[in-house]
């Protein structure tokens, strides 16, 4: 479980996030959504530590992360998997070597254990005979599967996806979806998406923090999202054709 | 300009630092032995051969008193590549070769976010890219300059004999004539003093880079430029110190 306790930050005197506060449970895909510039990003990255929110913290299952040294950090950064935007994955290795890093970098495993220990995690995501393959050789669709990979190797407690089917098809978007969302129960991690995609919304959205202009405005799950009656929330959810239909029937 | 010299012995600070994993350490290190070293040998080569070839045949030319033995031919050769062709030309080619290729390669990791991406595994992205890099840098250099010495040694014998300005013997008694072996320790300091000049401050403009693919650009030419000039500027301040 985290805890988000009243988060603020601004850059260049420009609040992005006011005063933030809320929880993300265990077990459950909770999704912060938002339009574009409301914040999400930012929320996440104070979440893992690569922002410093200005007042506030976070703790990670009651330890206080965002007050801990670099150092300190680190302990529960190696119970993090976190899934950038564009896959951040390593160009300079290969599939086998991108999901097996964190296992090089803090397990004592030996090669044949790692060895499996990958394999599970590309079938996972339904990626097979890639292993060799590099990150400039895999589509889009197939780099998000690797990136997810990477992230649950090393057994994560915790789970951070940053918009994780953008720039995807439907299809594949939801296969992406499905996956977090399965993985997330499996192993009984907790799960932060950030997503602007309906869609998933209403797919995974067991927990659903909606941000407006850096305030969280609206919290509810995927059914009471549907009969929300707050005009900001009513008019992100029903900004595309497919969800106007859906409210007329 | 202090804020950027303390940035950067901040970001030394965290690159100094032992490594997570020796073993991990290990392959990084053998990685830029071949990327930052041996891959360097050709040019090195080349440009070192051609330089001695030009030293010995101008030193020929110039030497028109009958006064001064045509020995002096294969000493002056000598002394120029041990004093400052191969520490300083060699680096400052290398700080062409290696100096853009990390920063470009780091930058592009910066800009791509894997170097967020290890940091929020928990490892030091700064430790755990740059510090391969100067290593590497630093144990390679020096024997890529030994190298570059032989071989301009060698280019000078081999154009005098082909120009026939010098004989055989003459050059090789005039490269063993007042040989003084610390000229080799100082060539072997200025190289290390190079090398973690060009590792460092290229290692710096990539990790400290922030923008995009433009950025990435912009920083692997100052980085070239950045070095060379420290190169220059302390080339003076090492001959000063260490041969006066
Ligand atoms: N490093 C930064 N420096 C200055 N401003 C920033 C920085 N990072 C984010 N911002 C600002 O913070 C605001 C929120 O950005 P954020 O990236 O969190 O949006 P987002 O909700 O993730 O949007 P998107 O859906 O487009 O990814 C934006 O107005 C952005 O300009
Ligand atoms: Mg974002």
């Amino acid at each position: 479980m985290i805890e988000v306790n009243n988060i603020s930050k601004s850059f260049n005197n420009k609040l992005v996030l006011n005063n933030i506060r809320t929880v993300f449970e265990k077990g459950k895909t909770n999704l912060i959504i938002g339009q574009s510039g409301s914040g999400k990003t930012v929320l996440m990255k104070c979440c893992i530590g690569l922002e410093m929110p200005e007042t506030g913290v976070i703790n990670f299952d009651s330890r206080p992360f965002s007050t801990f040294s670099e150092k300190k950090k680190t302990d529960i950064r190696k119970e993090m998997g976190v899934l950038f935007q564009g896959g951040a994955l390593f160009d300079s290795f290969n599939v086998e070597q991108n999901v097996m890093f964190p296992l090089n970098m803090f397990t004592d495993k030996s090669m044949e254990e790692k060895h499996d220990r990958v394999n599970f995690c590309l079938k996972r995501v339904n990626l097979e005979n890639v292993n060799k393959l590099f990150p400039s050789e895999l589509s889009g669709g197939m780099m998000k599967r690797v990136a997810i990979a990477r992230a649950i190797s090393n057994n994560p407690s915790y789970l951070f996806c940053d918009e994780p089917n953008s720039g995807l098809d439907p299809k594949t978007a939801e296969v992406i979806d499905a996956l977090i969302s399965e993985i997330t129960e499996e192993y009984n991690i907790t799960t932060v998406v950030n997503t602007h995609d309906m869609n998933s919304v209403l797919q995974i959205g067991q927990k659903i923090s909606f941000l407006y202009q850096g305030q969280l405005w609206w919290e509810g799950d995927k059914t009471s999202i549907l009969e929300t009656d707050n005009p900001e929330l009513q008019d992100f959810v029903f900004s595309t054709e497919l969800t106007r239909r859906l409210k007329k029937n | 300009m202090l804020k950027l010299l303390g940035e950067y012995l901040l970001l030394m600070y965290e690159t100094f630092k032992k490594p997570d994993k020796w073993s991990v350490f290990k392959r990084q290190l053998m990685i830029e032995f071949i990327g930052l070293g041996v891959d360097s040998f050709g040019i090195v080569a080349i440009i070192s051969v051609f330089s001695g070839a030009i030293v010995a045949i101008q030193t020929a030319y110039n030497i028109d008193s009958p006064l001064i033995p045509l020995t002096m031919v294969g000493f002056t050769t000598r002394q120029m590549m041990i004093l400052e062709f191969s520490p300083t030309i060699i680096s400052l080619i290398l700080a062409g070769k290696a100096g853009s290729r990390i920063a470009s390669e780091i930058g592009t990791m910066r800009v791509t976010q894997q170097i967020d991406a290890l940091r929020v595994m928990g490892v030091n992205p700064a430790n755990y890219l740059i510090l391969p890099k100067i290593t590497a840098s630093m144990l390679f250099n020096p024997v890529l300059i030994i190298f570059s010495i032989v071989l301009g040694i060698s280019g000078g014998w081999f154009a005098c004999i082909i120009t026939n300005l010098v004989t055989s013997a003459d050059y090789i008694e005039g490269i063993q004539g007042w040989f003084e072996p610390f000229t080799v320790t100082y060539a072997i300091i200025k190289t290390l003093v190079f090398a973690l000049i060009i590792s460092s401050v290229s290692g710096f403009l990539g990790y400290t880079l922030e923008g995009g693919s433009v950025e990435v650009g912009r920083a692997s030419t100052k980085a070239v430029v950045y070095s060379s000039i420290l190169i220059i500027f302390f080339d003076l301040i090492l001959t000063q110190m260490l041969l006066v």
